[in-house]
């Protein structure tokens, strides 16, 4: 009787102190919000950030002087590296074909006016993403304001997200980045070997109330970035009054690039 | 007292002790020189106290780098008021300009290699 | 009983050393592959996941075949199969640990691995799939262990065992269906998009595992003095057969889906494996030879007297075996891929350095397989001496 009890002494000593050894954690995170950080007051804020693209006002420009203002202002502010190999490129935002970016629209008949056209593509920001669904780090994962973001210091490069996304929006660091780099931006990071990146709305931008580059660097105001939580942003105006389309509609994901055909 | 095998482990005790205590006596004599990072010129203050930045400069950026991408909170209020960005590239280095003469002086001297630098852009003369 | 590995026949010995000269070159390759980035593979921006994933794909399946042991036995008292069940859970633990070793290579940052656990994320399934082959890699190893050490010391073993074993056969079930789970909830992937793709990795499962059993059952008899039984042999091929045919079913059920619908997002995968797409059909030798080697497996397994004459079955497991590791090694992962979402075509074969890793990866799981089992039939022996 007396050896079970000093047994059970000492076993309930020793969960007690581990319970104790927890107490210092549990006070650092209790302690964590502090209001010492906040955001910028020019910061945009929004419910539900989306871009409206009028191609047919890029077209103009492209039958005139081949433009790529949108992609350059992108990919050079953020130090997206020029790879060469398609196999191993990354890219932010891009052009593919019609038939290419709208499978699922393309046929025979389609209008004249559309086929083989160059549509500007990236990340849709989805307000349902599938990527952030599978993410197991949430290296990936969504805001509030509806931007998918990505956390470069999470992410294990898993690959999974890139197998999720229905629009291939995503690309993979399958080397070291930093050589391929033209001219490196001095005020934004690049990224490491071994990690997933896309176009990230240009969040560090709207946290300081500048638009996302490629809509600044659209000589022909065909990139519209604006709040479709706000119903008087010009986004949800174009919205009401055009026929707009969006890629691969019917798969549930409901991404927020709109385009003007 | 007989070692079984005592011509084998007596030896080996000792070669082992040579060993493991040659860090000690290696550099015998000569002075490590101590790590002398550079410090700002206009600015006295950083985010923090000093003793704080020396001690937990670590968990400070692991908590900050945190809160910037995942909350998106980029400004921070000082305890002496004032207001600093939340950014290596863009805050910390707008004052410690060089990551030669301040980051590494103390990094080399310890033999550590902080991977923010794989990611982070350190200016360029200083690399 | 682990000191029981160190005592073997020269034979033995030399089996290990060239296992770890297989292990060695592809740690090499590794180390490449930490310095330089997985560049170094054959995988692209359109085809992400590769051989590496492939092969955690078919192995997920051969660990679960440990079940199909276990079940009969525990659950319905089919006394034949006792003597080889620790076989069937050795050969999960080793299957099991070479899945967690591809997923681990696979990995941009794999020195972030514990950010999985840091930062549980229950809506995704890997992090599903990390709990159940961690759970079924722990109850295989206790179990297997605890019962075998028991039969050595002649004793009952401990009464906690049972509820453990009672969880390892649902557990079973799960580590493929979860992983079945990662392809199939992808809502832009089409080939993978199919409500039987879970059950099409049990029925690979159940075949491929037990096939292999089956061959390295003979290799016991072979090379050592414990003999599993030929009706334990006996009972596991009828189990191949079934599965094998069930396999072959649910093919052919893809095969009619996408075909008689004329849905041209459901037959581009079947078409680039079976016949190419748009001129590429880098696969389509690989899937004739799949489809010759069921035939053959098909053939000598459902024919009484080619099942049971152990040549003719040898040679249906050989083939049932290799060809679910070309359906689900190769084919599944890589296809899911093509065309990608932009209805083009980047097709993949992996390089050297990746095959040379990967075939470590396999080396090491087969060093961990003859240790657990020089273990356990050394005991076996033992018992079978007194």
């Amino acid at each position: 009787m007396m050896e079970k009890s000093r047994r059970d002494f000492l076993k309930i000593g020793g969960i007690s102190a581990l319970g104790l050894s927890a107490l210092p954690a549990l006070s650092v995170l209790a302690g964590k919000k502090q209001p010492a950080f906040k955001l910028s007051d020019k910061a945009l804020e929004g419910k539900r950030w989306a871009m409206v693209i009028d191609m047919k006002k890029c077209w103009e420009k492209q039958k005139k002087e081949g433009c790529k203002d949108c992609l350059l202002a992108c990919h050079s502010i953020h130090n997206v590296p020029e790879i060469d190999n398609p196999k191993r490129e990354i890219k932010w935002i891009w052009t593919e074909p019609y038939e290419n970016a709208f499978p699922n629209l393309e046929y025979e008949y389609t209008k004249e006016v559309l086929k083989d056209k160059p549509f500007i593509v990236m990340c849709n920001h989805c307000s349902k993403p599938p990527c952030v669904r599978v993410c197991p780090t949430k290296a990936t994962f969504q805001r509030k304001d509806g931007v998918v973001m990505m956390d470069f210091h999470r992410c294990i490069g898993c690959r999974y997200c890139m197998a999720a996304c229905p629009y291939g929006s995503r690309s993979f660091n399958w080397g070291d980045p930093r050589p391929y780099i033209k001219k490196e931006n001095m005020e934004f990071p690049t990224r490491t070997k071994g990690v997933v990146e896309k176009c990230n709305f240009c969040a560090e931008r709207l946290a300081v109330g500048l638009k996302p580059a490629c809509v600044e660097a659209c000589k022909a105001g065909a990139l519209v970035f604006g709040d479709l939580g706000d119903p008087n942003s010009e986004v949800s105006k174009l919205l009401k009054s055009n026929y707009t389309i969006r890629r691969k509609n019917d798969l549930g994901t409901e991404p927020n690039i709109f385009y003007i055909i | 007292m007989k070692i079984y095998d005592g011509r084998k482990i007596i030896p080996g005790i000792l070669i082992a002790a040579v060993i493991f205590s040659f860090p000690f006596w290696l550099n015998f004599g000569k002075a490590a020189v101590p790590p002398k990072p550079k410090l700002p010129k206009e600015v006295k203050n950083c985010v923090e106290p000093t003793t704080f930045m020396r001690t937990s400069h670590m968990q400070l950026l692991n908590e900050w780098r945190d809160i910037v991408v995942r909350e998106n909170f980029r400004l921070f209020a000082a305890p002496d008021g004032k207001e600093h960005l939340m950014s290596l590239q863009n805050g910390c280095l707008k004052c410690h300009e060089s990551k030669a003469d301040f980051c590494d002086q103390c990094h080399n001297y310890l033999d550590i290699k902080p991977y923010c630098w794989d990611c982070h852009l350190a200016p360029k003369e200083n690399k | 009983m682990l000191d029981l590995a160190f005592k073997g026949s020269k034979r033995y010995w030399r089996w290990l050393i060239f296992l770890l000269a297989i292990i060695g070159v592809g740690a090499a390759c590794y180390l490449l592959q930490l310095r330089e980035g997985l560049k170094i593979t054959g995988m692209s921006r359109d085809v992400s996941w590769g051989f590496y994933i492939g092969q955690f794909t078919f192995l997920v399946g051969v660990a679960a075949s440990a079940v199909m042991v276990v079940l009969p036995y525990y659950l319905h008292n089919v006394k034949e199969f006792g003597r080889i069940t620790i076989l069937g859970e050795f050969l999960a633990v080793a299957s099991v640990m070479m899945c967690l070793l591809f997923i681990v290579i696979d990995l941009g940052r794999p020195m972030r691995l514990f950010n999985v656990l840091l930062h549980p994320t229950p809506n995704s399934i890997l992090f599903w799939d990390m709990i159940v082959l961690n759970g079924y890699l722990f109850l295989n190893i206790v179990i297997g262990w605890t019962v075998l050490h028991s039969e050595k010391k002649d004793v009952p073993p401990p009464k906690w065992v049972k509820p453990l074993i009672y969880v390892s056969i649902p557990w079973a079930i799960s580590i493929h269906t979860v992983t079945a789970f990662l392809y199939a909830g992808l809502p832009g992937r089409h080939y993978w998009l199919t409500a039987i793709m879970a059950a099409r990795f049990l029925a690979s499962a159940f075949c491929s595992g037990p096939a292999l059993l089956i061959i390295l059952c003979f290799l016991v008899k072979k090379y050592t003095k414990f003999d599993p039984g030929d009706k334990a042999i006996n009972k596991l091929s009828n189990i191949v057969t079934y599965a094998l045919l069930v396999s072959v079913f649910f093919v052919l059920l893809e095969v009619f889906t996408a075909f008689y619908s004329q849905v041209p997002g459901h037959m581009h995968g079947l078409e680039y494996l079976f016949v190419g797409l748009h001129g590429h059909g880098k696969l389509v030798p690989f899937m004739w030879l799949f489809t010759v080697l069921c035939i053959v497996a098909v053939a000598l397994l459902i024919n009484p007297n080619t099942r049971k004459k152990e040549k003719t079955l040898l040679i249906a497991c050989v083939a049932t075996f290799f060809a679910m590791w070309l359906e689900k090694g190769i084919a599944l992962v890589v296809t899911g891929f093509i065309p990608n979402p932009f209805e083009q075509i980047t097709e993949y074969m992996p390089t050297a350095p990746e095959l040379a890793i990967t075939l470590a990866v396999w080396a090491t799981g087969f060093l961990i397989l003859t240790v657990l089992y020089k273990v356990a039939i050394s005991v076996k022996e033992e018992i079978e001496a007194l």
